[in-house]
């Protein structure tokens, strides 16, 4: 069939599609042509836009033999409650089957409080762990290996303390930092624009994350130093093109200043790593991961000019969606939560963690986060889909699709350019902006039903309560007050103000490395929200802009 | 609760409820106002105008902080933009002076603009006044400067701040005509951006075109608001043109001009209402508009009929 | 009579999950009211001194993070205190229906959970203020 009479049959079959679509209302809103055809892919060429899987510009992946070789490591976020309970759910995650650890830290972690300052008030264990100083860490670590395991910290603003006290505790334990595997989120741009656990302003906040660039590619070359991160900005409501656009932009800012410290691209950027959010609409997934990788790779070679192909990689931790998962009919979850595993595997993910079906309404039980694991396992040995590497190479629609969310993330890549940058964008307020107005209108859209959500505005039932949720007991603050209290009459105080004050001339002066600082002020013992404390004193707090 | 009393010995909710009687037009409202009147006149009352995105808010709050620490009292009004379509509102102003809220020295009241031209101007006039008799020593007036009735609001202010950003587009050709000719100080906010320099420069350009009669001449600031910078100076320039229009008599002549307009604008409203009201008893106006539209009656000789019928 | 109902969408505690609250406010701004929206890590006491400021007729309560127990009724609390015994107050987020009696005691007149409807929480506004 030559391209002219296919551009015809196109046609006529488009014409029959939009007649059938007439009778079927709710289907009229879809933005995508029905039929895709060889004519969608004019103009591709395999070695140039799609490559062997492993070469540039890894749009089939960044390994050559993808899940031949191993599958993507199965991790579990996880915390809640004190040190010892989260140990307890660590170790039992491990041996369910596990591959990895991810830790969930609670808010006043991760906005540098200790759990007895007053804003910690009630918040104390109830989304992550309580972590106050190093003692905590070392429960939280009790019985597991750091030499064999590899973790994952969902920490930003503080994440530099964090992350010391996590190699104080493999120290302690004998594993040399060198030994280390591990990812810390350490991506303070996007707490700014879409998750809030911001602390510090920019300036400042970029500088504690170039130290850690410098510090562990010294000293801790296996760790992952940040995980540039589009899944909050997709569930703050961003578009599949937005989530990529937003944090490779992001990326390119994070980039920008490394080398601005003096680092060499090549030095750091084969330790950046992203983490995406699989979304329920499963082919437009597989493709925004695949032009996820075109993008960045593109970035790396001709834009920073990296010379070691690692730089070039984009390696990725997935997140299924949470913000699609109903309070209504919970049990619906878990077929949602498949569906959106079978997107991250085929989009290549490494690393993947699956929500449980309780997840609009509290943080997972014990069962519910077991069968979250098992639906990983059972897409990866009985599904087939982990057999062969980027089995959607070739479709008409994946591949046009994947050209089209490249083309979209480029223009608002572009766009974030020409205002000066992911910094400048976010204080303008254009990211902040641009994800609202997506959120808003899928607002709309599920409103006038031209969005079905199941169980939600369509094949309701009468909903029955739900039994058996986690709740985290209000006496996890009091203990950690306790513990505190204990800890900071049982500590060589004398070290921990000398620990301090020199954090503190360290802030002050902008060459200084603070890591090596932290990591000593960490083993005096010296709390998350003392350290964090001189922090805020020196370099001050962020101002939100607002943006509504 | 007698809002007024309750206003004057220092109850917050009373001046709060004080505002949104005004707001909403209660029938208490005029009874408040009079009450209150003889104890206005005593704070300085700052207009802060400028296009979207220039920083007015953050540079009001950085204000207010410098004046706090000065020992005085703050009131702010933050006018937002009301909906044509739906009339409601986003006030987001305050969002930017997270600090001040628990600073019992001042009080932070946003406002919409809620679609009627005059009204808005009235209530934001009363609403100083009412922040001005529950002893604020300062009032700052923040509203966008792209509407008539938002360049009304700030003739209502004894200092006019007017705040640009370098980079906006066509820069003083964009801002609306009339903002230019009232700023008594203008402020450059965002000045560690490209094109200050030159923005810096037109400005003055155009500032020494249009030398007005009086002797104070409106300096240029450059401040960085978000980081405080230049708050100071800005500050002292404020000092220094409300020290200048008092001396030169041109502080009271504004008040009276101000008062006078007020007067009028209130009687032309209070009459007219009378009026209207009069009229529309037993559809006495729609007889008048048919015989006019008709062309039976011309609208002049209908209007003086109305008039003296009334004064009568 | 030019009255608007006026409404605080608030933020307490740490949680920096503010889409669901920006919808909110975007939706009842379209809905014709008036909204103060005070961002993110709002103590109880500053969204009783904010909400006395504007003299809103309602105050509405966003809450991912599982707190809502200890900070709902603190913020009820402080309301009154101030006097603003009139105003209503609503929340919304993550909070399991087992909570929702102990914070409707507490002061607290709905509770709106994942899935509701801008709609919904429009109506119940209109229909009790």
């Amino acid at each position: 069939m030559n391209n002219e009479s296919l551009k015809l049959k196109v046609a006529e079959y488009t014409a029959k599609v939009d007649k059938a679509s007439a009778k079927f209302p709710e289907r009229k809103n879809l933005e995508y042509n029905r039929l895709y055809t060889p004519l969608d892919l004019e103009g591709m060429d395999y070695e140039r836009d799609l490559g062997m899987p492993g070469t540039y510009p890894f749009t089939r992946g960044v390994q050559p033999t993808m899940y031949r070789g191993r599958f993507w490591t199965m991790r579990m976020y996880a915390g809640f409650s004190t040190a010892e309970e989260s140990n307890k759910r660590y170790r039992y995650l491990l041996s369910s089957g596990s591959t990895g650890l991810s830790c969930a830290f609670d808010l006043p972690t991760q906005i540098g409080y200790d759990s007895d300052d007053v804003i910690s008030e009630g918040e104390v264990g109830k989304v992550g762990v309580a972590i106050d100083s190093l003692a905590d860490m070392e429960i939280l670590f009790d019985q597991i290996d750091l030499g064999k395991v590899s973790t994952s910290m969902t920490i930003n603003a503080p994440a530099s303390v964090l992350l010391a006290m996590y190699i104080a505790v493999a120290e302690k334990n004998g594993v040399s930092a060198d030994k280390l595997q591990g990812t810390i989120q350490n991506d303070i741009l996007k707490e700014y624009a879409a998750r809030g656990t911001y602390i510090f302003p920019p300036k400042p906040s970029m500088r504690l994350i170039t130290n850690i660039f410098e510090y562990c590619s010294k000293n801790v070359p296996n760790w992952n130093t940040i995980s540039i991160s589009g899944y909050h900005i997709r569930e703050a409501g961003s578009t599949a093109a937005q989530e990529i656009a937003f944090t490779i932009a992001d990326g390119i800012a994070y980039c920008e200043a490394a080398i601005k410290a003096g680092l060499d691209v090549d030095d750091f950027a084969g330790r950046l790593s992203f983490f995406w959010n699989a979304h329920n609409n499963v082919l437009e997934e597989v493709a925004k991961f695949r032009a996820s990788r075109r993008v960045w790779s593109k970035i790396m070679k001709e834009r920073f000019g990296a010379k070691n192909p690692k730089s070039w990689m984009l390696r990725v931790h997935t997140q299924t969606a949470g913000s699609m998962l109903t309070a209504q009919q919970p049990e619906n979850n878990i077929v949602r939560v498949a569906l959106q595993t079978a997107a991250a595997v085929m989009g290549g993910t490494q690393s993947l963690h699956t929500n449980s079906k309780d997840e609009a309404l509290a943080l997972p039980t014990e069962d519910s986060v077991r069968v979250a694991l098992r639906t990983q396992q059972i897409v990866a040995y009985e599904s087939g889909l982990a057999d062969v590497v980027d089995p959607l190479a070739g479709s008409y629609y994946v591949e046009a699709m994947t050209n089209e969310i490249e083309a979209e993330a480029l223009k608002y890549i572009q766009k974030i350019d020409d205002i000066g940058g992911a910094v400048v964008a976010i204080e303008e307020g254009y990211i902040q902006r641009e994800i609202q107005d997506s959120a808003y209108k899928w607002q709309k859209e599920v409103e006038s039903d031209a969005r079905i959500i199941v169980g939600v505005n369509k094949f309701q039932i009468e909903e029955k309560p739900v039994e058996g949720l986690l709740r985290v007991d209000a006496s996890v603050g009091e203990g950690q007050k306790k513990k505190l209290a204990k800890l900071r009459a049982e500590r060589d105080n004398a070290a921990v103000n000398a620990a301090l004050a020199k954090l503190e001339a360290a802030c002050g002066d902008e060459d200084a490395n603070l890591m090596p600082i932290i990591m000593e002020a960490v083993k005096t013992y010296a709390t998350l929200g003392e350290i964090c404390g001189v922090m805020r004193k020196v370099f001050g707090e962020y101002q939100a802009p607002a943006t509504l | 609760m007698d809002i007024a009393e309750e206003l004057l010995n220092g109850s917050r909710l009373a001046l709060s409820r004080a505002i949104t009687a005004v707001e909403n037009e209660h029938d208490n409202a005029v009874d408040i106002m009079q009450k209150l009147y003889a104890h206005t006149g005593n704070a300085h009352v700052i207009g802060i105008t400028g296009p979207p995105g220039a920083g007015k808010s953050t540079l009001t709050d950085k204000l207010a902080k410098e004046y706090r620490k000065q020992g005085k009292t703050v009131g702010i009004i933050a006018v937002d933009p009301t909906s044509p379509f739906s009339g409601g509102a986003i006030l987001g102003d305050r969002i930017r002076m997270n600090d001040l809220t628990l600073d019992k020295g001042v009080f932070i009241r946003s406002m919409g603009t809620r679609g009627s031209l005059g009204g808005l101007s009235r209530k934001t006039a009363e609403t100083v006044k009412i922040m001005d008799a529950a002893g604020h020593d300062i009032i700052l007036v923040e509203t966008v400067g792209v509407g008539q009735s938002e360049v009304d609001i700030i003739k209502t202010a004894d200092t006019i701040i007017v705040v640009l950003v370098p980079g906006l587009g066509d820069d003083i050709q964009a801002i609306k005509a009339g903002i230019l000719e009232i700023g008594d100080v203008f402020a450059i906010n965002k000045a560690d951006h490209e094109g200050v320099d030159r923005l810096h420069t037109e400005l003055e350009m155009m500032l020494d075109l249009n030398q007005q009669k009086t002797e104070w001449r409106p300096p240029v600031k450059r401040v960085i608001a978000n980081r405080g910078e230049g708050i100071t100076e800005l500050a002292e320039s404020i000092a220094q043109q409300i020290d200048q229009s008092k001396q030169s008599g041109q502080f009271v002549t504004r008040r009276k001009e101000r008062t006078r307009s007020e007067l009028l604008v209130m009687l032309d409203e209070l009459l007219g209402r009378h009026v209207r009201n009069k009229l529309s008893v037993d559809g006495k106006i729609d007889k008048l508009v048919a015989s006019v539209e008709s062309r039976v009656r011309n609208p002049y000789a209908v209007v003086n009929e109305i008039i003296a019928s009334v004064l009568r | 009579m030019e009255k608007r109902v006026r409404i605080l969408v608030a933020k307490p505690g740490l949680d920096g999950h503010d889409r669901g609250a920006k919808v909110v406010a975007r939706a009842l701004r379209d809905g014709g009211f008036e909204v103060v929206y005070t961002g993110l890590r709002q103590t109880p006491e500053q969204i009783a001194e904010a909400a006395l400021q504007e003299d809103v007729n309602v105050i509405a309560l966003s809450l991912l993070s599982g707190a809502h127990n200890h900070l709902f009724p603190r913020i009820v609390e402080l309301i009154r205190a101030n006097g603003m015994n009139d105003v209503l107050i609503i929340g919304g987020g993550v909070i399991p229906d087992s909570d929702i009696a102990g914070l409707k005691a507490a002061g607290i007149a709905e509770v709106f959970t994942p899935g509701t409807s801008t709609t919904t929480i429009i109506d119940f506004i209109n229909a009790n203020v």
